[in-house]
């Protein structure tokens, strides 16, 4: 067991793991954030999505020694950043949740996008968000979302 | 499905029902609507007070909040918003103030038609609609009739709007500050219920209560949940169904910090599995991958899918049990010259949840407390207590909201609970959480059967079917289970042969038949069930029809429909007249496919625009036209036909199959068992819902049988190739 130091949304974590434990783990059983799912464990579903240095990033593979000072920001604290606020509420607004355990990745990769692309194509959408499964299938509102997102942080104000 | 609703009608017609109200200690009004259906202590008189659950449906809280038990699971159908919206209605309450609550285990909310707490068949607007209007509609009486009698004015001259009911002269009075004195009133027998003109939230487009804590992070789902001192378990199943250990070396497994402990558990299927718990689930993960076990798998059938489908072809040369035989059974031998003989395949399909399975499961010794993502709350309650030797009403149940199941989360064998139980019951005092790992998930059983459908057509001289031999090979999802009496008739599981048996095509001479053969792998329903696969079937089958007619496809199928078809007529209609623009307009390189279907009462017409991109299906536009009966949330429906459709897709991914090699599973997580990601959807999907004030139907299921065949059929259009073999491996 090791002692780390974490910075999740902004505030410093202290947590005594075992080295090899995933992010993911960390953050729901050692830190109690619920909000950061387990899908796969394999990195292929993308529900565990957080971001690493402003970075998305499948937390279940991501052991807790390799982590080092990069801030995490996960789907709990996503909501302070503008356009994070602004995904979330054109996530409410377009009614795209259904059973909604996979929308909290979703959510991380849709900001991850358009924090780097500000007017995603449907092609641009496909690419950034085509490790995120929704079983669901609520990829049409997903794509619609984005896009009201994308427009109302042009315009500068709130949804 | 016109029997059944007639049936439903008596059966609520026939039971009596009463309404139990009481002034809570925290001041505000329950309101609980008892159906004598359970047998429960109505007959003697009151019904026996109950601790927990709170034995209500509705709470009007002093502050003027509404809490409404809903009283099935919530994984994403939208009843957490609709059901409360047909109580909200009829009460007159204000929408704003309302809060749902999903109920827990108990008699009181069990469905009104089949007898117990359960999500399945479309059913949950179809059979509380009545259910939930009446709670809200007597709600309202009694806090009108409160307001009537402090204003000594007579009741039918007072109204009620958000909340507030209004009198003469001006008076007002909120319902929070009339609950008091409402909870002392009897309770109406009948009430009036609304013209659907009067409806207020029923029919409108309302956004769900539940998006906001879904995309903060905030809301729990079963596996989010933490108690104190409490443990997590995984358990290592057999590789095989029913095997079990010959020896299990767990030393490595023990020396890691944090097992609390190891033992063997029985499965459900006969075979015994190991059990691992732990501080965590990180920790039981590495202990579960340190246990050495040595498998006897000399004792049980090891099932192969390259044997399968060959005994299933070989089934299918052969007439099974008789499902349907209408007109002359010769017919077919007439008709040499012009026929149609196809063979389908269909693998087995897992569910998939997006939130792996998980119960938890605490044993005090004369009690258990129980936290369940569960479909069928009445089934799993009583198997944790056949496990724990504890009655029903000695287990408290907790509905919990679940990501997803489409199938999953109602076994009639409740073998996840039961492992739960099993686990807790060596740990008594400890809350114990079972999570199945995603491997444990794909590998685990519980299956959309394989299937193999053999169909003999004979076409007449004006080129639609004159004769038709359908033979059906699959494992029957109901054998050996409670449900087998209702299901099974002369041998033929209903399940299976549905969407072709009872089909809405008239065909002179139909004959329809099914062989469930017995394999050691667990099956389960699957989203839309025998619809997944007889739908596939019969829809690229009319298509082919309608090709070599040279003929319309949606005017083929108009000539085919039986003429009282009138709902799939409406939506064959309302599609063709929707999808006209842009099916005129289609880029070079794609084609439209057509197929229209009845499920659960609810009929669906598709139109799909297709083109072929890296070797795969792309789906550019889905206009889907629906009649769900009322729509009570257009919203919710619109959203369950663009999603459900691309659920419907997943029968078409290239990595769309379970398989299994001498006995054992080949996939185990989503790189080899691959649901459609964005890439895979469609990429716009337009629902038009036609107007109606018939009874509702549900619309959870009926979205998924319709999409992969209309895709398959713009498919054919494009290469002139049929595809009668699932997945879609090769375009």
């Amino acid at each position: 067991m090791e002692t780390y130091k974490l910075t999740v949304n902004g505030q410093p974590k202290h947590i005594t793991v075992d080295p090899g434990t995933p992010l993911l783990w960390a953050l729901r059983e050692d830190l109690k954030m619920t909000g950061t799912k387990y899908g796969c464990g394999i990195a292929a579903c993308g529900a565990c999505t957080v971001h690493l240095a402003g970075v998305a990033t499948r937390s279940c593979v991501v052991p807790v020694s390799l982590i080092g000072d990069r801030p995490i920001v996960t789907i709990e604290g996503i909501g302070q950043d503008k356009v994070g606020r602004a995904v979330q509420d054109a996530w409410v607004s377009e009614d795209v949740v259904q059973c909604g355990y996979c929308q909290s990745g979703q959510i991380m990769s849709a900001v991850a996008l358009l924090k780097s692309m500000p007017k995603p194509t449907d092609t641009n959408i496909e690419e950034s968000m085509g490790g995120n499964i929704c079983r669901c299938g609520t990829y049409v509102r997903i794509r619609e979302a984005i896009k009201a997102a994308s427009r109302q942080l042009s315009r500068g104000g709130a949804l | 499905m016109t029997a059944a609703t007639n049936s439903a009608k008596g059966l609520l017609q026939s039971r009596r029902s009463f309404l139990r109200v009481s002034a809570t200690a925290a001041g505000g009004l329950l309101v609980s609507l008892y159906f004598d259906l359970p047998l429960t202590a109505q007959e003697a008189g009151q019904p026996k007070p109950k601790v927990y659950p709170p034995d209500a449906f509705v709470h009007i809280k002093p502050d003027g909040k509404i809490v409404i038990q809903v009283n099935r699971i919530e994984f994403g159908q939208g009843v957490q918003t609709s059901l409360p919206m047909i109580l909200a209605d009829e009460m007159d309450a204000d929408w704003s103030q309302v809060l749902a609550e999903l109920a827990p285990a108990a008699d009181v909310y069990k469905d009104p038609l089949f007898g117990i707490q359960m999500v399945g068949g479309s059913g949950s607007i179809a059979h509380s609609f009545l259910q939930y209007r009446e709670l809200g509609a007597k709600t309202r009486a009694m806090l009108v009739a409160a307001a009537a009698e402090q204003w000594k004015v007579p009741a039918n001259q007072c109204r009620t709007e958000a909340s507030v009911v209004h009198g003469p002269g001006g008076r007002s009075a909120k319902y929070s500050d009339l609950a008091d004195a409402a909870a002392h009133l009897p309770i109406p027998e009948t009430v009036p219920l609304k013209q659907p003109a009067d409806f207020r939230l029923v029919g409108k487009k309302v956004r769900r209560l539940d998006s906001r804590p879904k995309c903060d992070g905030s809301l729990k789902f079963g596996l989010d949940l933490d108690l104190p001192r409490m443990k997590v378990a995984l358990v290592a199943h057999p590789p095989i169904f029913g095997a079990s250990p010959r020896t299990v070396d767990d030393k490595a497994a023990r020396g890691l910090s944090g097992v609390a402990d190891i033992f063997e558990i029985p499965t459900v299927s006969k075979g015994t599995a190991v059990a691992v718990v732990a501080d965590n689930f990180w920790t039981a993960k590495q202990a579960r991958d340190r246990l050495r076990i040595d498998w006897d798998l000399s004792k049980v059938e090891h099932p192969d899918t390259p044997q399968l489908r060959q005994k299933y072809k070989e089934l299918a040369g052969t007439p099974g049990n008789i499902a349907v035989a209408r007109g002359d059974g010769k017919a077919l031998e007439g008709i040499a010259a012009n026929r149609i003989v196809a063979e389908y395949e269909f693998p087995y399909l897992a569910h998939s949840p997006m939130e792996p399975l998980n119960t938890t499961v605490r044993f005090d010794g004369d009690r258990a407390e129980v936290w369940a993502g569960s479909q069928f709350q009445t089934v799993d309650q009583m198997a944790i207590g056949e496990v724990l030797g504890l009655k029903p009403d000695e287990i408290t149940f907790h509905t919990e909201i679940a990501g997803g199941g489409f199938g999953r989360r109602a076994t009639p064998d409740s073998h996840v609970q039961r492992e739960a139980a099993a686990i807790a019951k060596r740990l008594t005092g400890v809350p114990v959480k079972l999570v199945w790992t995603r491997e444990d998930d794909v590998q685990g059983g519980y299956y959309r059967p394989m299937h193999v459908h053999r169909v003999e057509i004979g076409i007449g001289a004006d080129g639609m079917p004159a004769a038709w031999r359908h033979i059906i090979v699959g494992q029957s999802l109901v054998a050996g289970t409670p449900f087998a009496a209702m299901l099974i008739k002369n041998g033929v599981d209903e399940t299976a042969v549905e969407g072709t048996a009872d089909t809405h095509y008239d065909i002179p001479n139909f004959h329809v038949s099914a062989h469930h053969p017995a394999v050691n792998v667990p099956v389960l329903w699957w989203r839309s069930v025998g619809h997944t696969h007889n739908a596939f079937v019969m829809e690229t089958l009319i298509e082919e029809l309608a090709t070599r007619a040279k003929m319309d496809p949606i005017a083929y199928r108009r000539k085919l429909l039986k003429p009282d078809a009138k709902k799939l007529r409406g939506v064959l209609d309302l599609m063709e007249e929707k999808s006209a623009a842009w099916r005129g307009n289609l880029p070079a390189g794609h084609a439209v496919g057509f197929s229209c279907h009845e499920s659960f009462g609810t009929s669906v017409a598709c139109a799909t625009d297709v083109s072929i991109e890296n070797k795969r299906p792309k789906i550019h536009r889905v206009t889907v036209a629906v009649d769900p009966g009322l729509a009570v949330n257009p919203l919710t429906i619109e959203s369950q036909f663009q999603a459900g459709v691309c659920f419907g897709v997943s029968q078409l991914m290239a990595k769309g199959a379970i398989t299994l090699k001498e006995g054992r599973v080949e996939q185990d997580n989503f790189d080899a068992y691959t649901p459609p990601y964005i890439v895979d959807a469609p990429v716009a999907v337009d629902v038009h819902i036609m107007p109606s004030t018939e009874k509702p139907s549900g619309c959870g299921e009926p979205p998924v049988p319709v999409i992969s065949p209309a895709v398959v059929n713009a498919l054919s259009r494009l290469t002139g190739k049929r595809y009668r073999t699932l997945p879609l491996v090769t375009v």
